[in-house]
């Protein structure tokens, strides 16, 4: 029998508060072990409170491709910020 | 350097016009500073270079646990231990970033490995020198590790995402390794004379080949020219050399250590050292498979890889049945 662990990507909460961030991938048998593997490879500083692991076959992801026709909209729509419009002055903060 | 020499394919830059607009497009981002991401179009040669370099980059990585692993049992103080021991693991940890960035170029883990077991990928010459005696740990931290990083930090700005993150990440924890092999060399050359001795013939020895592990001169070379026009390499082995000379000479006259060669002279002119090349027919007898510890080097990953077998397929098995049982249970 010869067959390579599953590839996982490794997702690290760097503090209370943060988002979970993608950190990169490794490779373990099974989630628990993966979640083993992230603490030494991922975590030897301290660098994190809380680990997520998805093997990485179940993540979807859009195409390079599809750049242009999923983001490109936004651009013409400059009025979704706030610096779009011009309050006078002696209006205050708004 | 941890990646030598390795071969860009194809024939060498071409010009803007030459180009497939495909091609066209890539070089344009890559003079704007863009990233590549892992499924973006990239020329084969790019994807293949790449492979080789970050491949034999995390090859020297693993490999080079072995000589300083050698002394985890043998350091003189349970704090010398527990260093060393820290810097061993961060190198197994660069190792796996390193295959992770190789991986996202469609190469499998176990492919690197098995070319790595056979010969066909190399890991840096350095690491075929025996470490003797505990100067040699300091010697290697200081030399090895600081040539390493001459190399790396440029790297950072690879134009490939995945490698460049690898190398900030790895960049990040390396000072701690030179900084650890220095204090070490601190401690002996300051110590008894016997101690210094052999701090002094740790640097005689580990002198000349720490200079190999840039590589020769590759000032005239087509491989260098292409992967420098892709990013892959930001300076040439001979800049990274002088850099790296001109860096070390005061910090081992700091140590009260003498360089081995007799030609080190400063010249105001180019504002850097002058020195000696190594022995490049050495060099080039280590890469070959000759030097004075490949076999047992790579001897000791193959045993590694074939005694693990068992425990990597048991765990599969595990892992299958678990998953299995929970699939019934559903």
């Amino acid at each position: 029998m010869k067959k390579e662990w599953p590839l996982w990507e490794v997702f690290i909460r760097g503090q209370h508060g943060l988002n979970h961030r993608h950190v990169g991938s490794l490779h373990a048998p099974d989630a628990e072990m993966a979640i083993k593997n992230a603490r030494d490879v991922y975590t030897r500083r301290n660098e994190g409170v809380s680990i997520w692991v998805v093997e990485a076959n179940n993540i979807t992801a859009s195409s390079p491709s599809d750049k242009g026709p999923l983001f490109e909209p936004s651009n013409s729509k400059v009025y979704r910020h706030p610096t779009f419009f011009d309050i006078p002055e002696e209006v205050g903060h708004m | 350097m941890y990646a030598q020499m390795v071969k860009s394919t194809g024939k060498g830059v071409q010009s803007l016009e030459d180009m497939s607009p495909e091609e066209r497009a890539f070089q344009e981002r890559i003079d704007r500073g863009e990233k590549i991401e892992p499924k973006e179009w990239m020329p084969d040669g790019y994807r293949k270079t790449l492979v080789r370099q970050i491949g034999q980059h995390a090859h020297s990585e693993i490999v080079g646990q072995l000589p300083e692993g050698n002394w985890i049992t043998r350091a003189p103080t349970l704090e010398r231990k527990a260093i060393l021991l820290a810097k061993v693991q961060d190198e197994a940890g660069h190792g796996l970033y390193l295959y992770c960035a190789a991986e996202t170029l469609g190469v499998s883990r176990d492919e690197l490995l098995e070319k790595l077991h056979s010969g066909d990928m190399k890991y840096s010459s350095i690491f075929n020198y025996p470490t003797l005696n505990w100067a040699d740990i300091g010697a290697v931290g200081w030399l090895v590790d600081g040539a390493a990083i001459m190399n790396q930090v440029p790297l950072q700005r690879t134009s490939y995402g995945p490698y460049s993150r690898a190398m900030i990440r790895i960049c990040k924890e390396e000072s701690f390794h030179q900084r650890q092999g220095y204090d070490i060399m601190m401690k002996m050359a300051f110590g008894t004379e016997e101690q210094k001795d052999m701090a002094q013939d740790a640097l005689n020895r580990f002198w000349y080949p720490s200079l190999m592990m840039f590589g020769p001169s590759d000032k005239d070379s087509v491989h260098s020219a292409q992967s420098m026009a892709w990013k892959i390499k930001i300076n040439t082995n001979d800049e990274l050399r002088q850099k790296f000379v001109d860096q070390t000479v005061p910090q081992a006259k700091y140590l009260g250590l003498t360089i081995p060669d007799e030609n080190l002279k400063w010249n105001e002119e180019k504002g850097g050292y002058d020195f000696s090349e190594p022995d490049w027919t050495e060099f080039f007898e280590v890469i070959k498979g000759n030097g004075p510890c490949n076999k047992e080097r790579l001897g000791a990953r193959v045993k590694a890889w074939d005694d693990g077998a068992w425990f990597r397929d048991g765990l599969m098995a595990h892992a299958e049945k678990q998953s299995a049982a929970k699939l019934a249970a559903e």
